[in-house]
């Protein structure tokens, strides 16, 4: 997930060529207050004009505590982003507030309902001490991010290269977001000449449960790919269970065998998985 | 008739007449090498400069170069008129020479390239005469076929010693290669060496010998070799994303290509594409342990290190690019100095660009039937330089060309280019940040990227309209009648011819 401010015309229309498997156009901190206007319109036009083609597209909008982030939604959700960010969740009040506005847009403009969807962002303590509120307050929601910046300012901590600060709060979003039957999206690594240090946080917030994350500069695509991407071993074993659990639901069997193996339902789940992720990262 | 030595000599004996009798050990124009050091004055005195003159200069230093417009200043004080001005390239800093074309003492441009002010203000009408563009290959033909007749070459010597030899690597102004002087020092009726750093004879890495070195002057400055490498020399790590991108893009091809196998030949540019492309060719190379032949074209560090890592055998070097490759080619015996004749004269036994196996180019604009522009900008204004782009492209097996796919809000890709340097049957590859097209008479290169890559491969046509889609067609540009340049091919017949803006 690649960040872009939404006030760059050029980098507004060139988003979805760097490979990121979805692009978020941020109306938000990228955007000083003089601008916001101006990249709400940019950004619309931008939707409404440019072929994005399989690339996602989601719009972070203006925390819910402002002003602005009615005016976001009104003039975002016609154009139909496959989700929107919403900075700075704290209830799930404040979810279905949205989701109900949402739903008289998508009404008005004849927009299926339920097709734009939520991406709630935990970057307070009060949001993550009601996290599981959040991740069941809307059924447009697709995945819970965290904010790490904002999160630990809030908490009076500095961030590190280890997040040891922003352990817990990563934890309870991950239980949160899969106990609710949704994603868990990790946040930016700041420092883009470090690729190392990104290489790191990523492998630990997969270890962690988390099954993206977002980047602030095309450098960080292909390093976050590259963690996730399953070995060829790996994919290899994938593709013989799934084959193997296809094979035993067309002939009708209850067990599914591997090299003389038993394999049960959830490591057929999880081999699907492995597929998928071969698949987004290109391997 | 008695000569100097007080024998008698026939004027005929036998079928050889017009006999001459010996006058003197220096009487017949016989140059002494302990005459050559003399004054600026005394050399401007000396060359018998008069209007309607030929005269060259290199353009080794770019944007650096301080040379040209210091003699052109003293040539008009001099009341000289009417001369061609026939420099190997003019750069921005040759804006200063404006007010010389308005003043009558310079009324005909022959060059590679013309950008800035002036190429501004040729392409609005400042001249009578057309601009003659030409490649550096072209050139190089057109000198050493006395097409392009040279009367004086002035050349900026990083050093020089009082006999005349030069060298190009040596030096506090040290610029690399002198590919370009080289072939006018060889050609010209008379030349001159200029230089900040007269060392004792003989200098050390000779680029051009004293035998073909009339005067030799020594001055304060000849040229700032910082601004050698305007953008050139870029880390990886700053270059813009849509040109690493693009790079990522030609690396895959190159690698994806039956042509990439031990002993392959590689040029590239010195932009921030060509070098984030060497950095990827390098990891691949040694991955796969393919090691090439040679690298050619403008030397940057970026070729120095694949050489320096027994990547390359060789590197050919026309004209140096920036310090580090500087300093390699004083220093490293298979960083070898050639001139633009060997690199691309088409009239030559054997310009290396036909050994070339690919090139990679950029352009300014490209078309339907992948005729590449690189002079004038989509304003139809001159902003770049013909180069080597028509040569290398002819004479490589694989040429490919980059660019992004829109510049400001124009798109890269027309129906018609404004201008045709390079035409495009000699173009075999377009790659942009948006997708990629082959040309269609090259299935060869098709289904190896088809079969080997990922890439998005699509018909030009496709490009176009996926761009044109964000950008609309541009309205075309209005042109007067006037022609104000002429484009040679690099075989000296026209390709095509520039117009006045509007």
């Amino acid at each position: 997930m690649l960040y872009l401010p939404g006030n760059n015309p050029g980098m507004l229309q060139d988003a979805h060529v760097y490979g990121a498997d979805s692009v978020l156009f941020d109306l938000e901190d990228s955007v000083v207050i003089s601008e916001k206007d101006a990249a709400r319109i940019m950004v619309k036009n931008a939707l409404k004009s440019v072929d994005y083609g399989r690339v996602e597209v989601t719009i972070r909008i203006n925390p819910l505590d402002t002003d602005f982030s009615r005016k976001d939604i009104e003039e975002i959700v016609p154009v139909q982003p496959d989700a929107l960010r919403l900075p700075k969740s704290e209830s799930a009040k404040q979810i279905k507030k949205v989701d109900k506005l949402i739903e008289k847009i998508e009404k008005k403009n004849k927009i299926e309902q339920g097709s734009i969807k939520l991406m709630p962002m935990i970057e307070t303590a009060k949001g993550v001490k009601d996290v599981d509120a959040i991740a069941n307050a809307s059924s447009r929601n697709v995945a819970l991010t965290i904010g790490g910046e904002d999160l630990a300012t809030d908490l009076g901590v500095t961030r590190t290269r280890g997040g040891e600060e922003i352990f817990t709060a990563r934890s309870l979003i991950v239980m949160a977001a899969k106990a609710a039957g949704i994603d868990a999206l990790d946040t930016i690594y700041s420092n883009v000449s470090d690729i190392k240090g990104l290489v790191d946080e990523t492998k630990l917030i997969k270890k962690m449960g988390f099954s993206g994350k977002a980047v602030v500069h095309p450098r960080q695509i292909k390093p976050v790919h590259n963690v996730f991407a399953p070995s060829e071993k790996k994919i290899k074993e994938a593709r013989k269970i799934v084959e193997a659990a296809q094979e035993a639901e067309e002939k009708g069997l209850g067990v599914i065998t591997v090299n003389d193996k038993m394999i049960d339902y959830p490591i057929v789940d999880r081999a699907q998985r492995i597929l998928t992720y071969a698949e987004i990262t290109d391997k | 008739m008695e000569n100097k030595v007080g024998r008698n000599i026939p004027q005929e004996v036998g079928c050889y007449s017009n006999l001459k009798p010996f006058s003197g050990t220096w009487e017949r124009d016989i140059i002494n090498s302990n005459d050559k050091l003399i004054s600026l004055d005394d050399v401007l005195d000396k060359l018998d400069i008069r209007d309607g003159m030929t005269i060259s200069f290199h353009h080794h230093f770019r944007e650096g170069d301080i040379l040209l417009n210091k003699i052109l200043d003293l040539l008009s004080e001099r009341g000289i008129k009417n001369l061609t001005l026939a420099p190997s390239s003019l750069g921005s800093v040759h804006s200063e020479i404006i007010k010389h074309i308005k003043n009558g003492v310079i009324t005909k441009i022959h060059t590679s390239g013309l950008r800035g002010q002036l190429g501004e203000k040729v392409s609005r009408g400042l001249m009578k005469e057309p601009v003659i563009i030409r490649s550096h290959g072209g050139r190089a033909g057109a000198v050493e076929t006395g097409r392009l007749k040279i009367d004086i070459a002035f050349i900026a010597a990083p050093t020089a010693d009082y006999a005349g030899n030069i060298s190009g690597s040596e030096g506090p102004s040290a610029c690399g290669a002198l590919g370009y002087a080289r072939v006018d020092a060889r050609n010209a009726e008379k030349v001159v060496a200029f230089t900040d750093n007269l060392v004792d004879f003989p200098v050390d890495s000779i680029s051009i010998p004293q035998r073909f070195v009339d005067y030799v002057v020594e001055v304060d400055k000849i040229g700032n070799p910082e601004k050698i490498a305007s953008g050139a020399l870029r880390k990886t790590s700053t270059i813009p994303p849509k040109n690493m991108l693009i790079a990522e893009k030609v690396a895959e091809i190159i690698g994806s290509s039956r042509y990439f196998e031990d002993n392959f030949s590689l040029q590239t540019g010195s932009g921030t594409v060509s070098l984030a492309t060497i950095d990827i060719l390098k990891d691949m190379m040694s991955k796969q342990e393919i090691k090439g032949s040679f690298m050619m074209g403008g030397i940057t560090g970026g070729h120095v290190s694949l050489l320096k890592e027994g990547l390359f055998d060789k590197i050919f070097d026309t004209q140096t690019f920036d310090l580090a490759a500087v300093k390699s080619i004083a220093e490293n015996k298979d960083h070898i100095e050639i001139d633009a004749g060997d690199y691309a004269d088409p009239f030559n036994k054997g310009p290396l660009v036909n050994n070339l196996d690919f090139v990679i180019l950029s352009i300014l604009e490209i078309d339907l039937d992948f005729n590449a522009n690189v002079i004038t900008g989509s304003d139809g204004i001159f902003r770049g330089a013909s180069g080597g782009h028509s040569d290398t492209a002819a004479g490589s097996n694989v040429s490919i060309v980059v660019a992004p796919s829109v510049r400001g809000r124009i798109p890269t890709i027309k129906d018609s280019v404004t201008n045709v340097v390079t035409p495009g049957s000699d173009i075999d590859i377009l790659v942009t940040e948006r997708g990629v097209s082959i040309n269609p008479h090259r299935e060869d290169l098709k289904e190896d990227i088809i079969n080997n890559t990922d890439l998005d491969v699509m018909e030009i046509e496709e490009l176009q309209e996926k761009v044109e889609k964000l950008t609309g067609k541009p309205k075309p540009i209005e042109f007067k009648d006037n022609i104000v340049g002429l484009i040679e091919y690099r075989d000296g017949t026209i390709i095509d011819v520039v117009r006045e803006v509007k």
